[in-house]
Parts: structure tokens; C-alpha cells; sequence
């Protein structure tokens, strides 16, 4: 099970209502490299995974989780304050029609979320080769949104969730040399 | 949140992140790392102190983890304190 604590992992701080900046971060949402797609991915490869990296997978996906909680809070002290014409000009009158001012697992053009953008091959190697991958994706992601965003509070938090990309496709990348170290020992009998 | 926190919450509920950072990447290196007995050292201190800071926070502005003792016999003050997209 999961417990709840009352706080974000980092800190996220807005400068200004912006709905242009919430539109681009619907993509870390419910977009296909999103940390929706990742927590989702890695907490349901687990299962299958052999016993020497479930940890990790565990451990990723539970921050992944917080990270989704980074990107709402983004998002929603972004457009709390915006008018229908605010969000209007900032391409979200679809949006608006649908869904008010609520959150909703989009991406940055308006696609929903669909488990078809994560896979679970029950090959380890395979597994975890997607997962460096959506990481690198994530982290490239995290980069384009900076480039188009004008918010310095904002991009301090961004640039932590980039660097925390880094990070976990590193930790992936150690857990395919572990499971081929495995693989290598087995073969000596 | 309509009355404003005072600058006392930020600092601490910061040094909490930062705290609770150092546990969580020292996780992730001793799950790839099992056997680095330096850093299980490190965890155990961050995590021990993780635990401090959370105590002194919560006594002074109420429950941060669910399960946490409520301080009043008669006000639930899970739901009274400000969730993390409202600071």
C-alpha cells in the first residue's frame, strides 16, 4: 500500500497565471512520456521483473507519483486564476468546454491518456531498455517545456524534475548491467 | 488557503524536501548499490533526521503523514491543514 504525506517532493513556486505554460505542461500529465505513462509503467513491470531490480522499479515509480503531483500543482496555480478568455487565448477552449477549470490526463494537444503509451514485454531486458528510454524522452521533454517557458520560479522546479530523469535513466541503465551479470553467472555450471 | 502561513512553514517544510531528498536518492542508489555500507550509513542518519524534522513540523502545524496523532480531542486537523497545491 502507499501512504500520503502532505507535501511536494520539491518546491513549486508560479510567478504569474500563465494557462499557454499549463497547456505545455499537460504533456508530463497525461502525455505519452508523461509521469502519468511512467508511474503507471515501471509500478506494473514490478510484478514480472526479476527480484534483484523490483526494488528500484518500485522506488521510481512511487517518485513518479510525486512528480505527477508536481506537474497538477503546476498546472493548477497556473490557470486557478484565468478567465475564459485567458484560457481562450491560450488554446484551451476545448478544454474549458469540457472539463472547466479542473485537471484532466491530457496531453499538451488535447489527447487523453491511454495505457497504449506504455508497455509491459515481460522480457527484462526489454522492459527496462523502454524505461531508459522513456526517461531520455521525459528529460528531452522537460527541456522543450523550459525553452518555451518564460517563468523563472517555474523553471527551477522543472529543471529538478529534468535532473531527476538523469538520474533514474542512470539507475535503469545499472539494473540492466545487474540482471546481464545474473544472466552470465547462470551460465557457468 | 485564505489566512496566509507564516515563513516559519516554508522554511521547515523545505528543510523536510531537502531531508527527505537525500533519502530518497540514497534509496535509489543502494537498490542498484545493495552492499555500499557508507551510504546505508547516510540513509539511516537522513532518515533518522527526516523523522526529527517531521515531528517538530507537525507540532507546530498539524499532521504531515496519514497515521500521524491528531493534537486535538475535538477538530480534525487533517483536513484543516493546507494540502500541498494550496501553499
Amino acid at each position: 500500500m502507499w501512504t500520503y504525506e502532505k507535501k511536494l517532493q520539491y518546491p513549486v513556486k508560479v510567478s504569474t497565471c500563465n494557462p499557454t505554460l499549463a497547456k505545455y505542461l499537460m504533456e508530463q500529465y497525461g502525455g505519452a512520456d508523461g509521469e502519468l505513462a511512467a508511474a503507471l509503467r515501471y509500478m506494473n513491470q514490478r510484478y514480472t521483473i526479476p527480484g534483484k531490480v523490483i526494488g528500484l522499479l518500485n522506488d521510481i515509480a512511487t517518485e513518479e507519483f510525486a512528480h505527477l503531483e508536481m506537474i497538477a500543482t503546476m498546472i493548477y496555480k497556473l490557470t486557478k486564476d484565468a478567465t475564459p478568455q485567458q484560457l481562450r487565448d491560450a488554446g484551451l477552449a476545448e478544454h474549458y468546454v469540457s472539463h472547466d477549470s479542473a485537471l484532466f490526463y491530457n496531453n499538451a494537444a488535447g489527447v487523453p491518456f491511454t495505457a497504449a503509451y506504455i508497455q509491459a514485454k515481460g522480457d527484462p531486458i526489454a522492459d527496462l531498455y523502454e524505461d531508459i528510454a522513456a526517461e531520455e524522452k521525459a528529460r528531452a521533454t522537460y527541456q522543450w517545456i523550459i525553452d518555451m517557458s518564460d517563468d523563472p520560479d517555474l523553471n527551477d522546479s522543472l529543471r529538478f524534475l529534468r535532473e531527476r530523469e538523469v538520474v533514474h535513466s542512470q539507475r535503469f541503465r545499472e539494473a540492466v548491467e545487474i540482471l546481464k551479470d545474473e544472466r552470465d553467472q547462470k551460465k557457468v555450471f | 488557503m485564505t489566512k496566509p502561513l507564516p515563513k516559519e512553514y516554508y522554511k521547515q517544510l523545505e528543510e523536510i524536501q531537502t531531508a527527505d531528498f537525500v533519502v530518497m536518492e540514497l534509496m535509489l542508489y543502494l537498490d542498484t548499490h545493495p552492499t555500499d555500507q557508507q551510504a546505508i550509513g547516510q540513509y539511516n542518519q537522513f532518515s533518522q533526521y527526516s523523522k526529527q524534522l517531521k515531528r517538530a513540523f507537525e507540532s507546530q502545524f498539524g499532521p504531515l503523514q496519514q497515521g500521524s496523532l491528531n493534537p486535538s480531542q475535538t477538530d480534525w486537523a487533517w483536513s484543516e491543514s493546507p494540502w500541498p497545491w494550496q501553499v
